[in-house]
């Protein structure tokens, strides 16, 4: 497996299958699969305690780029679970062997090439598995810098870790992919599908309706205990920041994927305006991520309407993007 | 954001590694930019694990004055809570918590002492010692 190539992504999912078709052929920019699996969302989830802190995600549930890129780019993608360690770890070596590159779902705590300060119990971490030499796999984990290795014992460990999203040893590979893709009218349904979902939602922690139930949350912590409330408004941006680019960071990935959705449409002037728009409400929740972190660092008072009502004027700014891109025509 | 604006911080809680993210080049493109790290998220970071430090050292207190059995101590040791054992085992959090008494704990099934060792990834001449501080 020597020509392959690891590159360094934003985002683990999406970083996985963009390495894994650009290197079967089928060059797509990470972006682009992001937007062309609309992984982009949000919800807020008061009643699931992640450490302790209500859920809080900026994008689609795990595992769903994988199936969605599978199913609108009607590629055959294989995915494998296991019900022992022994036939996952099996599969894999035979997989290897006959000179496949294959993804792979796995907790990021176990994986020892992980440092300490970005290890934590995540079940679904996703990275690429290209080769293996005497001791150790060669992987290629989208959000590292450079390619990286791992023995067996911690590799097995991570893709047969228990709990929450537990892997089952999940490997996923390509079969076969379509020639000649016509990506035009997978961007055009998936845009408005996303601007509908976002906007129209019938659930009220999903979409923008969550992203203002949860400025409403914000409002609330004026009456718990100080220390909470700077955990709850940490853990608010750390899940936007930290846990694989978040908020921020997918808003300015799917602005990409505007902009070159854009050029594909020979220069489409409402995608080029919503990409510019999509950058600006990315610029935002890095302010509001700014405002909270500060308040957190501060001795003073917090002030949660400012961050609460920062948090509505996000809502609504996003929401243009959303009504712009129905305004889209092919 | 401007791919010039991209912080670059180098923020401890990135441990030296580098994280992508796409802002826009000078020539109005977007782009993939590598990021040393951001003063924001590494107060939060910072502040989780401060977090976890805390529970970790109130966790060996507790078990050192004999209030709590070692497995307290080693779930918070090993990044877990009560939610994530119980998640991680399969067991009931209220069996689980009944663990966490140092005389039950002693009494417990060699199989659900090789279960936490499994999910907490310790060793089993190990679970029922406290480490040196």
């Amino acid at each position: 497996m020597s020509d392959f190539k690891h590159t360094h992504h934003a985002h683990c999912e999406s970083g996985v299958i963009s390495s894994m078709l650009t290197y079967h052929g089928f060059a797509i920019s990470e972006p682009m699969v992001f937007g062309l699996s609309n992984a982009l969302n949000f919800a807020y989830i008061p009643f699931v305690k992640i450490g302790g802190m209500p859920l809080v995600a900026y994008r689609s549930l795990p595992k769903s780029i994988v199936k969605n890129i599978r199913k609108n780019l009607k590629i055959k993608m294989k995915m494998e679970t296991f019900s022992s360690q022994k036939k996952g770890e099996d599969r894999l070596d035979k997989l290897l062997e006959e000179g496949k590159i294959v993804g792979a779902q796995g907790s990021m705590y176990w994986l020892e090439y992980v440092p300490d300060e970005l290890s934590f119990h995540f079940n679904a971490h996703n990275f690429l598995i290209y080769g293996k030499d005497e001791e150790k796999y060669l992987i290629s984990d989208p959000v590292f810098a450079e390619a990286v290795k791992c023995s067996k014992k911690s590799l097995s460990k991570s893709r047969f870790s228990k709990g929450a999203m537990a892997p089952k040893g999940l490997l996923y590979y390509p079969e076969s992919i379509p020639k000649d893709i016509d990506l035009k009218p997978i961007i055009a349904k998936n845009i408005k599908k996303l601007s509908k979902n976002m906007l129209r939602t019938p659930v009220p922690i999903a979409g923008l309706k969550g992203l203002r139930y949860l400025a409403k949350g914000i409002l609330k912590l004026q009456a718990k205990d100080k220390k909470y409330a700077k955990l709850f408004l940490g853990n608010i941006v750390r899940m936007q920041e930290e846990i694989g680019t978040g908020g921020a960071g997918f808003r300015f990935m799917y602005a990409s994927f505007l902009e070159e959705s854009s050029e594909l449409f020979g220069g489409n002037a409402v995608l080029s305006d919503a990409s510019k728009m999509m950058l600006e409400v990315g610029d935002e929740y890095r302010e509001f991520a700014l405002v909270i972190a500060k308040s957190i660092k501060s001795k003073k008072e917090i002030d949660f309407k400012k961050i609460s009502d920062m948090l509505f004027k996000i809502s609504e700014n996003e929401a243009k993007v959303y009504k712009k891109l129905l305004g889209f025509k092919a | 954001m401007n791919t010039q604006n991209v912080p670059q911080d180098e923020s401890s809680t990135y441990a030296k590694m580098k994280k992508t993210i796409y802002a826009k080049n000078s020539d109005g493109k977007m782009q993939g930019i590598s990021s040393s790290g951001w003063d924001v998220e590494e107060t939060v970071t910072r502040q989780a694990l401060d977090d976890i430090e805390e529970h970790v050292k109130e966790a060996y207190e507790e078990v050192k004055s004999g209030k709590k059995s070692t497995l307290y101590y080693f779930m918070f040791a090993k990044k877990m809570d009560l939610l994530l054992l119980a998640q991680a085992t399969g067991f009931f959090q209220w069996t689980i918590k009944k663990d966490f008494n140092p005389k039950h704990f002693k009494k417990i099934k060699q199989s659900r002492l090789e279960e936490y060792c499994d999910v907490l990834g310790v060793e089993l001449d190990e679970i029922r010692e406290l480490p040196n501080e």
